[in-house]
């Protein structure tokens, strides 16, 4: 078995406990409604990076050297809680408290370094920017970690998306990722639908960034991507388009747009556990 | 200890340019400084910063919700960060930024908001600020600075960089901005200054209105009407202990600002003195809630009757014998 193939396995398996996770945390948690199908189209890019491509540092969240993940896309948390949850981060009492009362982990991440939440997000739109300026302090205290933005394709109707954009041009953030998570789909209907962006992998291109489309589910497409020696070879912020599936992983859930924040029945939930090929406890 | 030359120098150019002035002397005590801006490092008084410390300096371009992100980025890695540009873009143009990231977030940084008030009155209310204090004064976690002169800006500076979060710098006036303390003075984040103690009536007023008091403070003592004068810089966290303290020895308070009635200074003081059963009555002179037609800053000033001859008039007309 080559050492592709290792990566390529331990990742397959990260990623469908994460999906697990997401399941679990959505049906057991506090919610009475969760994003779910935007959770689970990212749920294999953050299984990568978290299993694989990131610089972690388990044991001290704050190392200043630790690559940064920033969750633009906000709605989406419940891939970072069950990423972090996965790598043991984040607690079981603290993970399954989510979106009960004073509980750390609402249904937008709030900034939380200790257990590596590294910004509030939510407010779609603010996460490239705020990438813009942690990249940017890297080049300037000259340390080589990277960073890392989760970005909707619907998030992209957001202005200030292209205003961070200019900026990591300009400031040549070779050391700034954007992974656009192109499902597809927006709170109300199809991206196409509610606003035509045309072609996005142009627009990134036409910003000034390196751009390179992957399928955001091919694990092996995803780790060559996300290659840091290849990508440090430009001195341009890297744009990941990653085409995926809106509720990757559950039939029923998958490409169905209810599934953008709703609620999981007792069979819906056992059914989907199924599917993964866990067995219900 | 800042001398009276650069006093005078600092009030000739205008808070603006001393704040780009004063910036050469920060950097030189604070290498962890970065100023953004929204290019505009030439009405800052930046452009000598900008050569001399281009490491220092970030031009973000006009795009001003992505400064304060990238702004609360670099905070965020313990950089000390200054954001700039005119004051509605400062504010208004990127209000749920400046919520998100700095309010709620707690990210630290300091806002100075370039021309506030009417002095763009020649170029329309685009570029006029009326509204800034209203809007960043319901966001929790942030202080709002509003100097009555071009020595204050300094100060006001200093006691954001030091302070733990995000300050909102009201920067106001032209050139040969009037000089209210001709000597160097402790600052204090939150306390207000007593510029004069008097018992009849108390003027409380922020940035420009504050010279504007003084000089009406002089004609009413020839009236025999002794007022009391206080310069409230911070306008959050406003200085509750001296307003309380004025509502119960005085009769007539008269809030000045150079912006909207609404949410600014006079709301700030009401919200204080309506809390209890104090026996003193408040009086507001501000833009009274309206875009009118624009014009020279003194023409504005006087439209809205932001001068010591309105003070005074406002004064008699409502003090009890």
């Amino acid at each position: 078995m080559s050492k592709n193939t290792e990566e390529f396995q331990k990742i397959k398996i990260f990623s469908n406990k994460i999906r697990k996770n997401i399941l679990d945390v959505a049906y057991k948690g506090g919610a009475e409604r969760s994003h779910i199908g935007g959770a689970l189209s990212s749920a294999d890019i953050v299984s990568t990076l978290y299993g694989d491509v990131m610089n972690l540092n388990i044991n001290n969240p704050l190392d200043i050297n630790r690559d940064r993940f920033i969750l633009s896309k906000g709605h989406a948390c419940l891939v970072i809680y069950s990423a972090l949850y996965e790598i043991g981060i984040l607690s079981k009492e603290q993970f399954f408290s989510y979106e009960k009362e004073n509980s750390i982990l609402l249904g937008h991440p709030i900034i939380n370094r200790d257990v590596g939440i590294e910004f509030s997000n939510g407010s779609l739109g603010m996460g490239l920017s705020l990438g813009v300026g942690v990249a940017l302090s890297a080049k300037i205290k000259k340390k080589d970690y990277f960073s890392y933005v989760l970005i909707g394709d619907g998030e992209c109707n957001e202005g200030s998306v292209w205003e961070a954009a200019m900026s990591g041009y300009k400031y040549k953030l070779n050391n700034l990722v954007a992974i656009i998570d192109k499902n597809g789909f927006q709170q109300t209907g199809t991206t196409n639908d509610i606003m035509d962006m045309y072609n996005l992998e142009e627009k990134w291109k036409s910003f000034g960034w390196n751009t390179i489309s992957v399928d955001g589910h091919d694990i092996n497409e995803l780790l060559i991507a996300l290659n840091k020696k290849k990508i440090l070879e430009s001195d341009k912020p890297t744009a990941l388009i990653a085409n995926t599936t809106k509720g990757k992983g559950i039939s029923f859930i998958e490409n169905n747009n209810a599934w953008h924040h709703n609620l999981l029945t007792k069979t819906q939930y056992e059914g989907a556990v199924s599917e993964l090929g866990f067995d219900n406890d | 200890m800042i001398d009276q030359k650069k006093i005078k120098t600092y009030s000739l150019i205008g808070a603006r340019a001393t704040f780009g002035m004063y910036a050469l002397d920060l950097i030189k005590e604070n290498p962890n400084l970065l100023i953004l801006s929204g290019d505009v490092s030439t009405s800052a008084g930046l452009d000598r910063f900008r050569k001399q410390y281009p490491n220092n300096y970030y031009e973000i371009g006009i795009a001003e919700q992505n400064l304060i992100g990238v702004a609360a980025g670099l905070a965020s890695e313990n950089f000390d960060v200054i954001t700039t540009t005119f004051a509605p873009f400062q504010t208004l143009r990127c209000c749920e930024q400046i919520k998100v990231n700095l309010s709620y977030m707690k990210q630290k940084v300091v806002m100075i908001g370039l021309a506030s008030g009417l002095v763009q009155g020649p170029l329309g209310y685009t570029h006029c600020s009326i509204e800034d204090l209203s809007i960043i004064r319901s966001l929790p976690n942030l202080n709002i600075i509003s100097p009555a002169d071009s020595l204050e800006t300094t100060k006001a500076i200093d006691a954001a960089l030091k302070s733990n979060q995000s300050t909102y710098i009201r920067i106001t006036g032209s050139t040969n901005n009037p000089i209210v303390y001709d000597n160097d003075y402790e600052f204090n984040l939150g306390e207000s200054v007593t510029l004069k103690k008097g018992k009849d009536v108390a003027l409380i007023a922020t940035g420009p209105m504050v010279s504007e008091s003084l000089k009406a403070y002089n004609e009413l003592k020839e009236k025999n009407i002794d007022a009391s004068v206080i310069n409230i810089h911070t306008i959050k966290p406003i200085d509750k202990k001296k307003i309380i303290e004025i509502a119960k020895t005085h009769q007539l308070i008269l809030t000045i600002e150079e912006h909207s009635v609404i949410g600014g200074l006079s709301s700030a003081v009401s919200e204080i003195i309506s809390s209890d059963n104090y026996n003193c009555k408040q009086l507001s002179i501000g833009v009274n809630d309206t875009y009118d037609k624009g014009g020279s800053y003194e023409f504005l000033k006087n439209k809205h009757g932001l001068n010591s001859q309105n003070i005074i008039s406002k004064v008699i007309k409502n003090l009890k014998n």
